[in-house]
């Protein structure tokens, strides 16, 4: 496929802000249970909160650029029965619309108990909201891997480890968000996000490689003699009925060498994991928020990287039928 | 129900591209607008097509064949690119089977183009909708046109008649027939996307000669001589002729 810069910036952005909001709301959890020092703060959660949002929005934005008809979007909110795109349309609004209000909740200190657990422990808007929230979070990642995992014959991208994958990576970029946003305002939670974010860029680099290698073993369904019905080995393609090129010509290959893609697969492979997880040790040991912020940068950059690998390996069965021009 | 299909004789195709022109012609005038094309006189033509005839070769020189292969929206029954639409301007009509775009609906998002294996979808760049082969809806149904000419431009074009049109579904059917009679196939059968259009595959007119017809198997000793004489009471059909 084709890796269109809005789909990339868009499920990227989308990845920061919902793993740094989970990271919010696991830390408030934690908190909750006096397994973490509790933060006084309300500004903490408040202004992380705008932050995961500047990062959502920011992928709404870049997914407005993907649309042939911008103006149109509100009409994709219709199939939410069948189609797992608008069912993002669908829940990306609400999940924001649920983080700002969990900000505002923190932030104007709604802590009246609504209701309380068995062990006598006060539950307030915040904690509910956040829960609502953390629904609504995963209920994001499961339907942006879904647009991709759903389609059975682009083989690459169908499988589990689609969404696993979506799920680890984005919370990965958020956590390690949280850490270098801890760092420099609550330096005493700093080394428990520091924590997580190694622990699920671990995890997420055990994902990634585990759908590495299924891809690398993957045998491709069609041929070209299923595609035109001639059972043969031997077919090669004598024209493609245009000589310049077609929306089919442009859509679906990411024109580039092989080897250039080896590339990216490496380079990805080592901004997405070993490097943030060296800067993460250097930086919550030195308690550097600069550090911290150096290690979600190359992260990022990396994903954008992993995310244009990810679009480039699929390899759609209509190619078969764009092999040469004449 | 009626599944409304286009059968294509790869056997007759001589790919002269007419059912190309015809569509384009046909389908750029429609009230739908232009089909856009982009720099058609120069270096780097490129535009809109609902169809588009490729071609093969098949096996090794010297034993090649050429294969000439007109590609279209297939009009599958279990269309895998209408459910993933987000917005509803993808769906296939309940009475004939046809698969359309609202054109006005759509957001051109893309997201159907990658739904088809068949490639048979793209983008209009100038209207930025999808676009795809109609059945020439606007035209099949059109009354103020003669009854022969209720057919899809492609059909009307094709000087070796290569492309059936009508209902597979009626067994009795032209189309019917043929995909009966004459081995007709879908494309991608793996992908469980029931392609309403189908192919004729390539046959070749072979007549089957074995030894034994080529000497008189009633003479197998090779003695021409005459035959016995019948006895005068036998029956015969004359005086010459025994049995
Ligand atoms: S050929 Fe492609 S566009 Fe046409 S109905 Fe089938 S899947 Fe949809
Ligand atoms: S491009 Fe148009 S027809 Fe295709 S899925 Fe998007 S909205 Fe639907």
């Amino acid at each position: 496929m084709h890796p269109a810069f809005s789909v990339i910036f868009l499920t990227t952005l989308l990845g920061v802000g919902q793993g740094l909001f989970l990271a919010l709301y696991t830390g408030q959890l934690y908190a909750f249970f006096d397994l973490l020092p509790a933060q006084g703060n309300r500004s903490f959660y408040a202004a992380g909160s705008a932050i995961a949002l500047i990062f959502l929005a920011a992928g709404l934005v870049a997914s407005f650029f993907h649309l042939g008809h911008p103006e149109r979007a509100w009409r994709s909110a219709a199939k939410w029965r069948t189609s797992w795109l608008s069912r993002e349309v669908i829940v990306l609004p609400a999940f924001m619309g649920v983080v700002f209000l969990y900000g505002v909740a923190h932030w104007f200190g709604w802590h009246v108990p609504l209701l309380s657990l068995p062990g006598g422990r006060p539950v307030d808007a915040t904690l509910i909201l956040g829960a609502i929230g953390t629904l609504l979070c995963f209920a994001l990642f499961v339907c942006t891997g879904m647009i991709y995992a759903c389609l059975r014959f682009l083989q690459e991208w169908h499988t589990p480890l689609t969404v696993v994958n979506y799920i680890l990576l984005g919370g990965a970029s958020g956590f390690v968000l949280a850490t270098a946003f801890a760092a420099a305002v609550a330096q005493e939670i700093a080394g428990f996000y520091a924590g997580w974010a190694a622990i699920l860029t671990a995890l997420a680099f055990a994902g990634r490689v585990a759908s590495l290698l299924r891809n690398a073993r993957l045998k491709p369904k069609s041929s070209l003699s299923t595609a035109i019905g001639i059972k043969h080995p031997r077919i090669a393609q004598k024209a493609q009925g245009a000589m310049g090129g077609s929306f089919n010509t442009r859509e679906f290959f990411h024109g580039r060498t092989a080897f250039f893609l080896r590339q990216v697969k490496w380079l990805f492979l080592a901004l997405v994991f070993p490097l943030p997880l060296m800067l993460i040790a250097a930086g919550a040991m030195a308690g550097s928020p600069a550090l911290l912020l150096a290690a979600f940068g190359v992260q990022y950059l990396g994903l954008i990287a992993e995310r244009w690998f990810f679009f480039a390996q699929a390899n759609h069965p209509q190619n078969l039928y764009y092999q040469a021009v004449s | 129900m009626t599944q409304l299909a286009l059968v294509i004789d790869l056997n007759v195709c001589v790919g002269c591209h007419a059912c190309v022109t015809s569509c384009k012609e046909w389908n750029t005038s429609g009230e739908a607008g232009a089909m856009s094309d982009f720099r058609p006189y120069d270096a780097d033509p490129t535009g809109t097509f609902f169809n588009r005839v490729q071609t093969f070769e098949v096996g090794e020189f010297p034993n090649t064949e050429t294969v000439h292969f007109p590609k279209s929206c297939l009009h599958c029954e279990e269309p895998p690119c209408v459910p993933v639409c987000p917005t509803g301007a993808s769906y296939k009509r309940k009475e004939d089977g046809i698969v359309l775009v609202d054109y006005d609906k759509c957001i051109g998002c893309k997201y159907c183009s990658w739904a088809c294996p068949y490639g048979a979808r793209e983008i209009d760049e100038k209207q930025k909708v999808m676009k795809k082969c109609t059945l020439c809806v606007d035209r099949i149904y059109d009354k103020t046109l003669p009854e022969r000419d209720r057919k899809p431009a492609c059909v009307m074009a094709c000087p070796t008649s290569a492309r059936l049109f009508g209902d597979i579904h009626d067994p009795e059917s032209e189309v019917s027939k043929a995909i009966r009679e004459q081995g007709g196939y879908a494309l991608m059968p793996e992908w469980g996307t029931h392609p309403a259009n189908h192919y004729l595959p390539r046959r070749k007119t072979q007549l089957r000669i074995h030894e034994d017809e080529l000497v008189r198997a009633d003479n197998p000793l090779k003695i021409d001589g005459k035959l016995p004489k019948p006895a005068k009471q036998e029956p015969s059909l004359d005086d010459v002729t025994s049995w």
